[in-house]
């Protein structure tokens, strides 16, 4: 009998080929997500160079810092009003995911059994799954009119607290369900050394559960800071501020954020462009927007790899 | 025989021991944190039931009133003539945009990542950019549609319309079905391939008729839930023209109707949400009632197929 050599065992010529072309279909459609990457900064880069020259053009560098606020149409474009808005609303929608999320998390993983949680887990399943405008509609039907006027006398119809509750609601399944992972990736051996200690449940909760999984729940509450930041229709309907915004740190009145500028512009009226910088304004706002997720879910991932490789 | 041990779990006498373990004093702090854990979930649960009730009660009328035929009508200016017909036919395109483009590229990319790809620098830079592509925020994939379908390949794709829309929203999801294959492939455990490997199948044969065919419910479960993101989401359609007032109906041809103008059932929500409450309020709580109603059907038909098709190993 021959001995049987490497061109035996490769099989026949006809499938290899076959096996590479297909091989490589996969690679390009892969490959397609950094096509999409690459086209993403490409169209924001080209916008913002756009911006700039429109601006040094124009009134000059000087309306991106100024005390009027955002007002694309009149050419001030006041960084400080849009970025400070954001940091609002993602405050105060962290100020209502962070309990909310945690607090459900710490439930569902520390003290339901498994019948309760069969119940209690679709509740936020649920809650995630509601779109964003529906949550926008219930803010301004009901949140703002019915629980932030009420409870203050001076906030207006459109303000910045009842858009910010309503983000946080809509982030706090995220949160609650990144961290929910984290705690249940804490080995059951350090619990029960806990009890054997004789702790009871909520010191072993507090002081041994979460320590340990204490960069998970960084990574959930970061991812929440991003998804707060990126929230589009909620603080675009319910914050006000169609057309621009004056500088204000009044979360009782109405306010704006990068994406609420965004998405105000883009509809307010249907041709915008060329002539002025406000076109282009729309993607200075993208780069700013991409930046600060872009580190926010880097520094996320990197939480999320820390606590992946401890257990 | 085996010596099994009896526990006494009620009665004086174990009552006694589990009194004497838990210590003198009751636990109040212990039951406070419970309870206010608890209450976390439950005001999740009540933000739910208020928000379902709210927009239950609004939009009852405008069902009661015209029946069906909100479902059917036009766009229009005039709140009691307006409906959602156009919205749910756009909604119905952009879906359909999603399954022809996102499903085929994004289970072929997550079949690359986890049965072709070695551990490279190449694969790495791919799945991070996969990972960033999925937390970009929604809007700024408006950007992108704007940028090159709006505006680079205007003659193809007539602006500001349908087909710029749909493939705006394909890209979108493209992320969240690449990421939810990858984990239904993961999960296949690897006897089944080393099986197929060793009677001589290619790789291609192996995930074709092995890995696939296991991985499918998962893959399913994932392609549904990104038609979920796919209806639910609007805040790119505003920058792509999805939120249009107003715009004519009338039978147009296939390639007319993907160059022209066109709107989605949230992208309708958010336009009648800016006009005022009291004319439009009961007519977006019913469009709202429409939405959450298809994406009820779309979510339970997932969890259906994962129920029916799950299996352990």
């Amino acid at each position: 009998m021959a001995a049987i050599g490497i061109a035996e065992l490769q099989g026949n010529a006809r499938r290899r080929r076959r096996e590479s072309r297909i091989r490589r279909v996969f690679l390009a459609a892969a490959a397609t997500a950094i096509v999409i990457n690459v086209a993403i900064l490409l169209s924001l880069f080209d916008g913002v160079v756009d911006f700039f020259r429109e601006l040094v053009e124009g009134p000059g560098l000087g309306v991106l810092w100024n005390d009027t606020g955002w007002f694309p149409r009149r050419n001030l474009f006041d960084v400080k009003t849009v970025f400070v808005g954001t940091v609002m609303i993602s405050l105060i929608a962290m100020l209502v995911a962070t309990p909310l999320g945690l607090g459900a998390a710490m439930y569902l993983s520390e003290y339901a059994g498994r019948r309760p949680r069969r119940i209690l887990k679709p509740i936020l399943e649920i809650l995630a799954g509601i779109p964003s405008v529906v949550m926008a509609y219930f803010v301004i039907s009901f949140i703002s009119p019915d629980v932030v006027q009420r409870l203050f006398a001076s906030a207006t119809f459109y303000n910045m607290l009842g858009a910010g509750i309503g983000v946080g609601i809509l982030i706090s399944p995220i949160v609650a369900s990144v961290a929910e992972d984290a705690m249940h990736a804490v080995p059951n051996t350090l619990r029960e050394a806990s009890f054997g200690l004789g702790a009871r449940r909520k010191a072993t909760t507090l002081r041994t559960v979460f320590p340990a999984a204490v960069s998970g729940i960084v990574a959930a509450l970061i991812l929440g800071v991003s998804r707060a930041i990126g929230e589009t229709l909620v603080v675009t309907l319910a914050a006000g501020a169609t057309g621009g915004s004056a500088f204000t740190l009044d979360p009782l009145g109405p306010g704006q954020t990068m994406t609420a500028a965004l998405a105000s512009l883009a509809t307010g009226s249907d041709q915008v462009k060329g002539g002025s910088a406000a076109f282009p304004s729309l993607f200075f706002l993208g780069a700013l927007l991409f930046l600060f997720t872009l580190v926010l879910n880097l520094a996320s991932d990197r939480f999320v790899r820390r606590v992946r490789r401890k257990y | 025989m085996p010596r099994t041990a009896t526990v006494e779990r009620s009665g004086p006498a174990a009552e006694a021991v589990r009194r004497a373990l838990r210590g003198k004093r009751a636990d109040l702090g212990g039951l406070a944190f419970q309870a206010a854990l608890l209450l976390a979930l439950l005001l999740a649960l009540a933000v739910l039931v208020t928000l379902i009730a709210d927009i239950l009660g609004t939009a009852l009328s405008v069902f009661a009133e015209r029946g069906t035929t909100f479902l059917t009508d036009n766009l229009s200016s005039l709140p009691e003539r307006a409906g959602v017909g156009q919205g749910i036919v756009g909604s119905l395109w952009l879906m359909g945009f999603v399954a022809v483009l996102s499903f085929p590229l994004g289970i072929a990319a997550a079949i690359y990542l986890e049965e072709y790809a070695t551990d490279n620098r190449f694969t790495r830079f791919l799945s991070a950019s996969i990972r960033n592509l999925a937390g970009i925020p929604s809007i700024v994939y408006g950007l992108l549609g704007l940028a090159i379908f709006v505006q680079l390949f205007s003659g193809l794709t007539g602006g500001r319309s349908l087909m710029s829309g749909g493939l705006t929203m394909a890209i979108l999801v493209l992320p969240i079905v690449i990421i939810t294959a990858a984990e239904a492939i993961r999960a296949v455990p690897l006897a089944i391939r080393e099986a197929g490997f060793g009677v001589g199948a290619t790789r291609w044969e192996v995930v074709r008729s092995h890995v696939l065919p296991y991985a499918a419910p998962g893959v399913l479960t994932g392609t549904i839930l990104a038609l979920a993101r796919a209806l639910g989401e609007a805040a790119p359609l505003l920058l792509i023209g999805g939120a249009p007032t107003f715009f004519s109906a009338g039978s147009r041809g296939f390639l007319e109707t993907l160059q022209g103008e066109y709107t989605a059932l949230p992208a309708i929500i958010f336009t009648w949400s800016r006009k005022s409450l009291r004319a439009f309020g009961e007519s977006t709580a019913a469009a709202i009632v429409v939405l959450l109603a298809v994406l009820l059907l779309i979510n339970a038909t997932a969890i259906l197929l994962r129920n029916r098709y799950e299996r352990k190993w």
